[in-house]
């Protein structure tokens, strides 16, 4: 895991436009709602294949960058993604797993029919063709949850459905991917499940990913990249500088952080 | 019109079918039960019951400002201003922290306060607007019907991926880019146009039943979208023909009695909806 991102790392010239591999730029984002400021001067500048988890207290405004980001909510400031030479390609395109989906559990829609209304061209009460039900099967695949297809959305356990939510954000396949808390109300086992399918789709597509993440334990495990939000980004770099940082503890409240699996 | 009438003597050759006017009801109520019945997959799923109830109560305004103006077709103003009023309900819902339910209950008591002044002032028999008579629909306005139908038919076709993934969570859509709040906008205002149109026949009263009571029993025997919908135009489309016979024998008011079919059918899925949890 660790080796791919050193490569990246050693690779980042601060002189120049970009670091030689592609990345996501975040300039300046700041977000206001209201008379209140929300973030501020958030500068951020992602590589490919890199996992950067976003910690912070609550009310720090994580999931508000995430929004920021996804253009739900209004913000100033510019995000560009830069291919391998430096070049900007405009706005990423972003992948998207919710925090906790919030929907009607009773509903009576599929697996199948979330992802045909999402890659079909038929409206997903028609009968699906095998063709896209190939690639529904191949996008499952690659979380393994081929065998979740037919089941409805809430009938799928809390790691079930976090796993199909990371399938559709994954095709097409996106060049940022965020993703909201993605674990809480997830068992320990299904945990483990997910941050390892999530470590291998990074490798594997060379994704941005962009994690925000409450559990610090699971954060230093598998994050290349940490960075302490609290309204502004206080903290940013590899989890064991950030981690030993007095900031971090003072951010946090000691107790916080002893405490760090609520 | 003539020939469908022939035709329908030979395919059904039933007594309750022999007058013209039955013909016409028949005919009605099998163009409006589908289209309100997948109307209602979506309203269900949104839960939205209270608000295409309030889109009823917009229309009957429409209706008695189109009566009061007296220029144009009652129906036309009716249509017009019940696009509007759906698309500031939805603006305002998605604009303001008030709860859902706030806005839509103040929206929905002052468009119906308004069209009552208006309707008593002027004199206006409003009965029909209430109670509504499937039984007196013009061959005419089953020509409207079936342009209606037809239309919602092509738009569900063409955006129901769209429609269906704003139902399920509206930031999974967004993230999908989706223009949520423009689906949300076309959506309500083809209900609101749906309604506007039906109300005439069927009433303000029980108008709303006719579009979730068959959804919402469709939606406890079924776990996916492609049963949801068949079987919401099934039972939609079941009842109202029941309820049409029936209220021919019984001498009954058809949409109520149409409604009181489908109520009957939502209490057996409940009692059916285990099994398919």
């Amino acid at each position: 895991m660790a080796e791919g991102n050193v490569r990246h790392r050693d690779n980042c010239d601060p002189g120049r436009k970009c670091c030689g591999y592609c990345c996501t730029q975040i300039r300046n984002f700041s977000v206001k709602i209201g008379k209140t400021q929300i973030l501020h001067d958030i500068n951020l500048h992602l590589h490919c294949g890199e996992l950067t988890a976003l910690i912070g207290p609550n009310g720090a405004g994580k999931s508000t960058l995430l929004k920021a980001i996804l253009g739900e909510v209004k913000h100033e400031g510019t995000i560009v993604f830069a291919g391998s030479g430096g070049e900007s390609t405009g706005k990423p395109m972003v992948g998207y797993v919710p925090q906790q989906l919030e929907f009607d559990t009773a509903a009576p829609v599929s697996v199948k029919n979330l992802f045909s209304a999402c890659i079909g061209r038929k409206p997903a009460f028609q009968k699906t063709s095998p063709k896209v039900t190939d690639k529904i099967l191949e996008c499952l695949g690659r979380v393994q949850a081929e065998g979740l297809i037919d089941k409805r959305l809430g009938a799928l356990s809390g790691g079930e459905l976090q796993r199909v939510l990371l399938a559709l954000a994954l095709e097409p396949v996106p060049q940022l991917l965020l993703m909201d808390e993605p674990v809480s109300g997830v068992d320990r086992k299904g945990l483990e499940v997910f941050y390892d399918i999530v470590s291998r789709v990074r490798e594997k597509y060379d994704l941005t990913i962009i994690l925000v993440s409450h559990d610090l334990d699971l954060v230093k495990k598998h994050a290349d990249r940490v960075v302490l939000l609290n309204k502004t980004v206080i903290l940013n770099g590899p989890p064991d500088v950030v981690y030993s940082d007095k900031r971090l503890h003072e951010t946090f409240g000691l107790s916080e952080f002893i405490n760090s699996d609520e | 019109m003539n020939h469908i009438y022939s035709l329908l003597d030979v395919i059904l050759p039933f007594e309750w079918l022999s007058y013209d006017f039955m013909k016409n009801a028949f005919l009605a109520v099998l163009l409006i039960t589908p289209i309100f019945g997948i109307l209602g997959t979506i309203i269900v799923n949104n839960r939205m019951a209270f608000f295409s109830d309030a889109l009823g109560h917009g229309a009957f305004t429409g209706i008695a400002i189109g009566s009061v103006i007296g220029f144009i077709q009652p129906i036309w103003s009716a249509i017009i201003f019940s696009i509007g009023f759906s698309i500031l309900i939805t603006i305002i819902k998605n604009k303001t922290k008030t709860s859902t339910d706030t806005v839509i209950g103040v929206f929905s008591s002052a468009a119906i306060a308004i069209g009552l002044v208006l309707v008593t002032s002027g004199g206006y028999n409003y009965n029909s607007y209430l109670v509504g008579d499937l039984l007196s629909i013009s061959p005419k306005e089953v020509g409207a019907l079936f342009i209606l139908a037809l239309i919602i038919i092509v738009l569900w076709i063409l955006f129901y991926n769209k429609v269906l993934l704003v139902s399920v969570n509206i930031s999974l859509a967004r993230s999908r880019g989706i223009n949520t709040l423009g689906v949300e906008l076309a959506f309500t205002a083809i209900i609101a146009v749906a309604v506007t149109i039906v109300i005439q026949w069927v009433g303000l009263l029980i108008i709303n039943s006719l579009l979730v009571l068959p959804a919402a029993a469709a939606r406890n025997v079924s776990s996916n979208a492609r049963q949801y919908n068949v079987m919401a135009i099934l039972i939609s489309f079941v009842s109202g023909l029941i309820g049409l016979i029936l209220s021919y024998y019984l001498d009954t008011a058809t949409g109520a009695t149409i409604v009181i079919i489908s109520a009957f059918i939502y209490f057996i899925t409940l009692i059916l909806r285990k099994r398919f949890a």
